[in-house]
């Protein structure tokens, strides 16, 4: 349990990190919260060269909200804030009650939002949140700022679209309107482990009760996460009932081909998807409208 | 004697807890020497295969490492590992070499050790030791291994490696009078203790005065001793084994695995003080599994449930190599199929199947747990087909007080006859029905309430404890307020020191907290043997209790021999010894003490002893466990609301120590029947290499678990009048979960054979009463 030799560099400014991932290109990988690379690295399950720490990069951390309202997050921004902050209670509940799926305690102390988007684990709740809220990714290089929706950002297992000179350094989350409403649920082995199949969704409600725009994630079912319009179809332009809520489950089931492993075969895993998406939608209806109270 | 507080029967802290929650323990990471230096073991990634060369060069290129061995270089120590304990004919075909020699047969498989001066290095250079290996197809399943197609020791011609037949009775004639008779095939998983300290050794000679010392024994540190002092050709007298603190056992630490010897004898062929520790992947790889078992199992009863006979055949998978435990769990296994009933007519086919995998060994509760299962299960299949309650059927079938002892033959080709000592089965069987209200629950089971299906299941078990070779102790009085207690029953986190001083204290009548226990070493006692099945308290307890009798008889003899008294005319109490008469002190341990400071050689005797305790009869301790469970329609996912044990143990040495051990059982066997497993894919390959992948029970999983340790019946068979206890809460766990999830699942006639039920497989169990019928 002792990673192979490596060459570590702490710099100071991303423009510093991105000299360095130049200069050591492929052999280089970044370290951000380091709960997924250190384990790799002393299982010996990876080996790169050269380790750039981007924990030291103080302007990488933190979240601010844009004068648009849009709520910006820096790439080393660490689970637990996102957890235990007023800022994202009120703004985006969602992610603040998502967190606490997210590992314990102590790894979301450790842990970030970018690195977990990053490595793009395809059970991990940031992908899906992100894409769930139809956040944008900001990656920066050494000629400049790309910006990459979540959507496109996932790519498959551990891929993404994250080039290999760029950085991801901020995470863009839209406002959400005074209507929106949500549902987050996640089944795994024991409290803390990775999820079978979680889902995350986001329902606007107008104040005649219909949904005018739904958003329904589905992650640890295949490889990334999954936006399912069909299964939104069900519910936009009505005021749902059971019958909906249920067609809508049924139709997220049948619009995923689910990945098998020994903790969950795939039949198993499209059983928890129906189940879960009936749960997260009624959970999202049951809310209060004014959800920004908590 | 008479103490002035009993300590014996009271709740008292465990000593060891405050250096254990103060991070102050010292297990063998914690240990250093002076010029340590770090071993690796190299292990193979291939499940089977023929070794064509093994390439050290790159790996002593590395700086830092010194030496590289594999097994050309260590033949004239390396033999083969013997059994120790469970000698089954047969299995001695199939013992493992300490580093394999021209093929290998499971992941995991010692290949070769490195040695540098860090571990750093060492992990680089083990990574650079090139084994090629032809790949050969491994065997995988017990029913893959009975084809004989691929064999696991080509030299052996077969993968069954044991078989015979354990019978009382006439099995057959028995189910000829049978109105109903039910045949079913169950399975058990393959898992295991899984500590949470990883096996760790160093090993240190002297070339000066030519002694070996190893840290980091346990278990049986004396007969280890004894082994590798034969395998290195060494005198037993010139090998210390020393006992650090040890993060649980669960009987599969502390055997003799091939790192037993290959750490010592690197570190006597280098002269260098020489550290290994496992990573949890080798772990989970390298220490001995258990449980993995079929059973074709077939019940005869009349009418009204009263059972006549039980037949069946086991199929042990025992991985790729005979440990030390060598054929325990399958005999184990077969031993208690019948259980705590009254079934005269019963026989068991036994079969131990190699297979390319990790090899197995003894788990807490071996066989036992298994056997309950199988036939816990089959019994409410059989109420079920008859329509009598299970709890009805259970009390009518259970071995009643008065047929006590009762006689269960001979059913362990390696034992001689047994019978159980004691007890009153039924009433504690009563008793958990009490405490879980199994009356009150009868409008939930089967039942959907509020999106959960409820159900109630129950198991009944009985175990054997204690026996086995003499144990060994040791008393040295400094000082009446320093008194060491040395004993060859060692500890892998029980708690001896706070229970073996409770009882020395009340034989001696000095306060417990003067006394210190020394435990599981080699240089304490001259003699000793180990902790298994659940003898640490009976045997090395019991120990205790003779060594404390021995000091106060040379207590009274002396005074006797001062005074001129008789015997019947003086009393011992608090450390002396007084004329029963006139209550004037004749001698005291403070007065012996300060004729020995003074060089009073006789004073210096008088103040030690040694005495050893031997029993070579089994006391059997019994039980119930009661689950009530809650799973949820839609995941599959099980709660369990309540799990109930309830057990006569005996006399009750430390009722919190007990209670300790029955929950953590519980909680154990809980992991073993819903959480955990070793699963391997086609190519012998073990996808679960670490705690991401193994679920290991956390303390938030199971909460509302209850033990009730009962008196009824105290052990003739040792003074303490004590049972053993750290096996009986996980026995019957898998048999009750899994009535439980059956009663649950009631309404859809599912059918539960196996193990683990998992939200997964209890989805498939449901799905597949739901599939459509052939036509």
């Amino acid at each position: 349990m002792k990673p192979p030799v490596f060459d570590y560099f702490s710099p100071a400014s991303v423009e510093e990190a991105l000299t360095l991932l130049g200069e050591h290109g492929e052999g280089a990988k970044l370290l951000a919260g380091g709960q997924s690379l250190m384990p790799a690295l002393n299982f010996r399950l990876a080996a790169p060269a050269v380790l750039i720490d981007l924990n030291p990069i103080g302007a990488l951390a933190g979240v601010h909200v844009a004068s648009d309202g849009r709520l910006v997050a820096g790439a080393m921004t660490r689970h637990r804030w996102f957890e235990t902050s007023a800022l994202i209670q009120q703004r985006l509940p969602l992610v603040q009650h998502a967190m606490a799926s997210v590992a314990h305690v102590a790894i979301r102390n450790r842990g970030t939002i970018g690195g977990s988007l990053c490595h793009a684990d395809p059970a991990a709740e940031w992908p899906a949140l992100c894409l769930a809220c139809d956040a944008e990714m900001v990656l920066q290089s050494g000629t400049g700022l790309r910006y990459v929706k979540a959507g496109d950002f996932s790519r498959g297992l551990f891929t993404t679209a994250l080039g290999g000179a760029e950085i991801l350094v901020q995470v863009i989350f839209p406002a959400w309107p005074e209507t929106r409403r949500w549902g987050f649920q996640e089944l795994a082995r024991r409290r803390g482990d990775f999820a079978l199949v979680g889902v995350a969704c986001l329902l606007d409600v107008d104040t005649g009760g219909t949904c005018t725009d739904v958003r329904i994630v589905v992650f640890g079912a295949t490889d990334t996460p999954v936006l399912l319009r069909e299964a939104a179809s069900e519910l936009t332009g009505r005021a749902p009932t059971d019958h909906h809520v249920c067609s809508a489950a049924r139709c997220a089931r049948g619009g995923i081909d689910c990945r098998s492993d020994h903790h969950a075969s795939a039949e198993y895993r499209s059983e928890l998807v129906q189940a879960l998406t009936s749960r997260a939608i009624a959970q999202a209806l049951a809310r209060g409208n004014d959800v920004r109270d908590g | 004697m008479n103490p002035v507080t009993q300590e014996v029967g009271r709740a008292r802290e465990r000593r060891e807890d405050e250096r254990f929650l103060r991070g102050a323990g010292c297990f063998v990471d914690d240990f250093k020497l002076p010029g340590l230096c770090h071993a690796v073991v190299m292990r193979s990634a291939m499940a089977h295969g023929r070794i064509v060369s093994i390439d050290t060069a790159a790996a002593l290129a590395v700086p830092g490492v010194f030496a590289v061995f594999t097994h050309a270089d260590i033949a004239e120590w390396a033999s083969a590992i013997p059994v120790r304990a469970g000698a089954v004919a047969g299995l001695d075909g199939y013992l493992q070499l300490p580093l394999a020699r021209d093929t290998v047969r499971y992941v995991g498989e010692p290949l070769a050790v490195v040695l540098a001066e860090d571990q750093y290095a060492a992990e680089d250079g083990a990574d650079l030791v090139y084994a090629d290996i032809d790949q050969m197809d491994a065997v995988v399943t017990i029913a893959d291994a009975l084809r004989n197609d691929i064999l696991v020791h080509a030299d052996s011609g077969t993968n069954l490696a044991a078989h015979y037949v354990a019978r009382r009775g006439d099995a057959d004639s028995a189910f000829a009078q049978a109105d109903y008779t039910r045949k079913e095939t169950f399975h058990c998983h393959r898992h295991s203790s899984v500590p949470l300290e990883t096996r760790g050794l160093v090993a240190r000679w002297d070339t000066a005065t030519g002694r070996l010392q190893v840290w980091g024994a346990t278990k049986v540190p004396f007969y280890n001793r004894r082994l590798l002092a034969q395998m290195l050709g060494l005198d037993e007298n010139a090998v210390d084994l020393i006992e650090l603190d040890v993060g649980g056992s669960f009987g599969a630490r502390g055997e003799f695995y091939p790192e037993d010897l290959l750490i010592p004898l690197v570190a006597r062929l280098t002269g260098r003080a020489v550290k290994w520790i496992e990573d949890r992947r080798e772990n989970l790889i390298a220490m001995n599994h258990s449980r993995e078992m079929e059973c074709e199992l077939e019940i005869g009863a009349r009418r009204d449930g009263t059972i006549l006979g039980l037949r069946g055949k086991l199929f042990a998978d025992m991985g790729a190599y005979a440990r030390t435990t060598g054929g325990i769990v399958p005999a184990k296994a077969a031993m208690f199929l019948p259980g705590p009933y009254d079934i005269a007519h019963y026989s068991c086919e036994v079969n131990a199947v190699m297979t390319n995998k990790t090899p197995s060994g003894t788990f807490r509760g071996p066989g036992r747990y298994e056997a309950n299962f199988f036939r816990e299960r089959l019994i409410d299949m059989m109420a079920a087909d008859l329509g009598l309650d299970p709890a009805a059927v259970r009390l009518a079938n259970l071995i009643r007080p008065e047929q006590m002892p009762y006689q269960i033959g001979k059913l362990v080709p390696y034992e001689e006859s047994a019978e159980y000592d004691g007890g009153d089965y039924p009433f504690v069987f009563r008793h958990a029905l009490e405490k879980v209200d199994y009356a009150g629950l009868a409008g939930v089971r089967g039942k959907l309430i509020d999106g959960k299906w409820h159900g109630v299941g129950m198991a009944c078990f009985v175990d054997s404890s204690g026996a086995g070779p003499a144990e060994y102790a040791r008393l040295m009085v400094n000082a009446p307020t320093d008194i060491h207690l040395f004993t060859g029953a060692s500890s892998a986190g029980q708690g001896h020191e706070t229970a073996f001083a409770q009882i020395l204290a009340d034989e001696i009548g000095l306060p417990a907290p003067a006394i210190q226990v020394f435990h599981g070493s080699t240089t304490g006692v001259a003699r000793g043997f180990g902790t298994y099945h659940g003898r640490g308290l009976v045997m090395g307890g019991s120990a205790v209790k003779r060594v404390g009798e021995a000091f106060v008889a040379q207590l009274l003899g002396e005074a006797a021999r001062r005074s001129g008294l008789a015997l019947a005319d003086l009393a011992y109490r608090g450390g002396a010894v007084f004329n029963r008469h006139t209550r004037d002190t004749i001698v005291s341990v403070e007065q012996l003490c300060e004729e020995k400071r003074r060089g009073d050689a006789a004073a210096r005797r008088l103040l030690q002893a040694d005495a050893h305790f031997a029993q070579t009869v089994c006391t059997f301790e019994y039980g119930t466990q009661i689950a009530h469970v809650a799973i949820d329609a839609q995941t599959s996912t099980l709660e369990v609301i309540r799990l109930v044990t309830v057990e006569d143990c005996g006399n009750v040495i430390n009722p919190l120590i007990v209670h300790g051990q029955v929950i953590g059982a519980a909680v154990q066997g809980l992991g073993g029947t819903l959480l955990e497993e070793f699963v391997y894919d086609d190519f012998g390959q073990m996808l679960c290499g670490s705690f991401a992948d193994y679920l290991l029970p956390t303390s938030t999983d199971f909460p509302n678990v209850e033990a009730y340790s009962l008196n009824m019946a105290p052990s003739l068979l040792n003074p303490l009048g004590a049972k053993g206890v750290g096996e009986g809460g996980i026995e019957g766990v898998g048999g009750a979960i899994a009535n439980a999830v059956a009663d649950a699942l009631q309404s859809f006639g599912v059918k539960v054979v196996s193990l683990p039920l998992s939200p997964n497989n209890i989805s498939r169990l449901i799905r597949e009463t739901r599939a459509p019928q052939a036509p």
